[in-house]
């Protein structure tokens, strides 16, 4: 790693220290996680065990109730100034993608830059356009989603929030709704932006990818931290019983 | 083992597509297949082709036959002599009492007649995206050339309004920018106060300037009347409704209880007894002195009335959204009008469109009940002057007739719209 790169690393990217209730019940308990600028983690773990959740309290999709959430320097708090600062600089990928269905593709990108960042609109679809060629896709810029497949529109998606150029973004579960041939396409694309230095909070099953991409596997389950570790170390040396379970379930097939 | 099948198969060349099997055409084919399939639908065929040419032949001729030249339903049966037949000719004595009402002045009808053909001019930019959007400007400028026309007096009048309009607009724009939305809007509120004051001294001093006849709204009648009303009530309760329904679902607990009792109120009323409150009860909530148009108090009535159905229609609309897309918007960094506006609102508009079309027509046809609150739309013309004059008591199928095939084209045209619109912008599945 070069000189100037650990020192963009030095700088903390996310700092969570929060619990979370829906009604009485406890779906994140003491969460304590420090993202450094540029680190790639990867978030696994059982289903109910929380894992979207926390990362949908990082742009405020979901409202935490006790501790904090600090997003490159911004706390999140109930200020809508702060939480609609937070959100135009965290991107993020659904699993169901959530493409705009009555606009298209080229629109979908340049929606938010257009309003949010009140970009010229020919500037917005230059952006645009760079970035659709960059997931691979330019020459449907003009089509809606529902004429994409599954794999191109998530890739559709993570190109819409790239436009916003954030410095974070968070997946969650980006491929769980793709056809098996489809996945690879949307992996490449990811470890592409992942080779391109950007703090990726990643919710996944997809354990090659883990493997190759992340600095670091966090496993959660109901609500909670269990393990942490680098990729290489979690996946031959896992310590806890949940999650030698979890992962001999998930690669014993 | 030699009994076991060779599972293993590998093809080495594409099948190449086939044209599908010529199917089987032919009339006598098709009335097979749909008319007499088997004796139930045999008998139900021969019984519905037996109703329906009773019906033509007993009502072709009686239209046939018809009288039109005749002055009065005594002298049409005398024409006829008792043989079956209608008295159309009530139609050409009174067309114009029909259209108009008894009271418009007759070298006045162009203004009307006009301010319908470019009712048509001004609807056509909206309803077909494809025309240039320049036409948007006349019709922005519509409702006040329609005013003018309709009502007549000085065209002063209808232009201080629109100024005053524009003014508000441009207060609100530049405080909400500098200060915030609710400072925004009372700004608005207090320009447009002002211009109209300022206004109604010069329409005072210059009365005459580009004048036409003016037209008192009690004057107002016939297919005229049930027009002014269907258009200003359908165009008005639209954003009304809009409003309530995303009020419904605000978080906001004061805003989403008045909205809530809004609408349950509303629509737990008939429109007839709001309609009596309007000629009644509603000017007891105005300042004394305060002598406020009739028609002025229907049309916010029946506008009160569909904005709360509308706002229901929507609401479903915006219900059968996917979590997904606000999701979407939010994560974007959209705040609340933008996501709604540009993502929420189009999404939801367009689910809702069968919907606000079905509450439109309704409402058109519903602008009839004005009749039993002595308002002489075209239903009370029929009712009421035409039906009692001496000459034409006694007659009902042929103006009948004639005011159901005058809704019927108007309804049928909106509903076939609609339809079309539907399949253009059906965007996602093709």
């Amino acid at each position: 790693m070069s000189e100037a790169q650990m020192k963009v690393s030095d700088e903390i990217a996310i700092s969570i220290d929060m619990n979370k209730w829906y009604g009485t019940f406890h779906v994140l308990r003491d969460i304590n996680l420090d993202v450094q600028r540029g680190e790639r983690i990867v978030i696994c773990g059982p289903s109910g065990s929380g894992k979207s959740t926390l990362i949908r309290c990082i742009n405020a999709l979901e409202e935490h109730q006790k501790g904090s959430i600090t997003v490159d320097g911004t706390l999140l708090s109930s200020d809508v100034k702060n939480i609609d600062k937070v959100r135009s600089e965290v991107g993020m990928c659904f699993q169901h993608f959530n493409l705009f269905p009555h606009l298209t593709i080229l629109e979908n990108c340049t929606l938010a830059p257009i309003w949010v960042r009140k970009t010229p609109k020919k500037e917005a679809e230059e952006t645009a356009m760079h970035f659709l060629e960059k997931v691979k896709i330019p020459e449907q810029a003009d089509k809606y989603p529902g004429q994409l497949s599954g794999g191109q529109q998530q890739r559709v998606a993570i190109a819409r929030s790239l436009c916003m150029k954030p410095r974070i973004m968070l997946f969650d579960e980006p491929t769980s709704a793709l056809d098996p041939e489809m996945i690879k396409e949307v992996l490449d694309t990811m470890i592409e932006l992942a080779e391109d230095g950007m703090t990726m909070l990643c919710v996944t099953h997809e354990m090659g990818f883990a493997r190759q991409v992340a600095n670091r596997v966090i496993f959660m389950d109901v609500g909670q931290i269990v393990e942490q570790n680098e990729p290489e170390e979690f996946f031959n040396n896992p310590q806890s019983d949940r999650t030698k379970l979890f992962l001999s379930q998930i690669l014993g097939h | 083992m030699s009994d076991t099948p060779n599972l293993g198969f590998v093809r080495h060349e594409p099948i190449p597509p086939s044209p599908p099997p010529v199917q089987q055409a032919g009339a006598v084919k098709w009335v097979r297949e749909n008319l007499f399939s088997n004796w139930i639908n045999s008998i139900l065929t021969i019984l519905s082709i037996y109703f329906v040419a009773k019906i033509i032949l007993a009502s072709t001729p009686w239209m046939w036959n018809g009288v039109w030249t005749t002055s009065s339903l005594r002298e049409c049966r005398e024409v006829l002599q008792g043989t079956s037949g209608a008295c159309w000719s009530v139609l050409t004595e009174r067309w114009n009492q029909m259209l108009f009402g008894f009271q418009y002045p007759v070298e006045a009808y162009w203004r009307p007649t006009l301010a319908f053909v470019l009712l048509l001019v001004c609807i056509a930019p909206v309803l077909f995206q494809k025309l240039p959007r320049k036409m948007l400007i006349f019709s922005a400028i519509y409702p006040f050339l329609a005013f003018w026309l309709i009502w007549g007096g000085t065209l002063l009048t209808p232009v201080i309004v629109g100024l005053s309009l524009i003014a508000g607009y441009m207060a609100f724009v530049k405080t909400e920018r500098l200060i915030g939305f609710a400072t925004g809007l009372l700004s608005g509120v207090v320009a447009v106060a002002l211009v109209l004051y300022l206004g109604s001294f010069v329409t005072a001093a210059l009365s005459g300037f580009i004048a036409l006849e003016p037209v008192a709204s009690r004057d107002m009648g016939g297919f005229m009347l049930n027009l002014i009303l269907g258009t200003v009530c359908v165009s008005l309760s639209i954003p009304l409704g809009i409003v309530l329904a995303l009020g419904r679902q605000s978080n906001m607990p004061i805003i989403k209880g008045i909205c809530v009792v809004f609408i349950e109120f509303i629509r737990g009323v008939p429109l007839i007894t709001l309609l009596f409150v309007a000629n009644v009860v509603l000017s007891y909530f105005f300042p004394p002195g305060t002598n406020l148009d009739l028609i002025l108090r229907v049309i916010i009535m029946i506008t009160l009335f569909s904005a709360a159905y509308i706002a229901e229609v929507i609401r479903g609309g915006l219900a059968a959204l996917p979590r997904g897309q606000y999701e979407a918007a939010d994560s974007l960094g959209l705040d609340y009008p933008q996501a709604m506006r540009l993502i929420i609102l189009p999404q939801a508009l367009k689910i809702s469109i069968p919907g606000i079309v079905n509450v439109a027509v309704g409402l058109f046809k519903d602008t009839t009940l004005v009749s039993v609150i002595s308002m002489f739309d075209l239903v009370g013309m029929i009712r009421g002057p035409i039906s009692s004059s001496t000459a034409w008591t006694g007659i009902y199928w042929e103006l009948y007739l004639f005011a159901i095939l005058l809704f019927f084209v108007v309804c049928y045209g909106i509903s076939q719209y609609s339809q079309w619109l539907e399949r253009q912008l059906r965007t996602d599945h093709h």
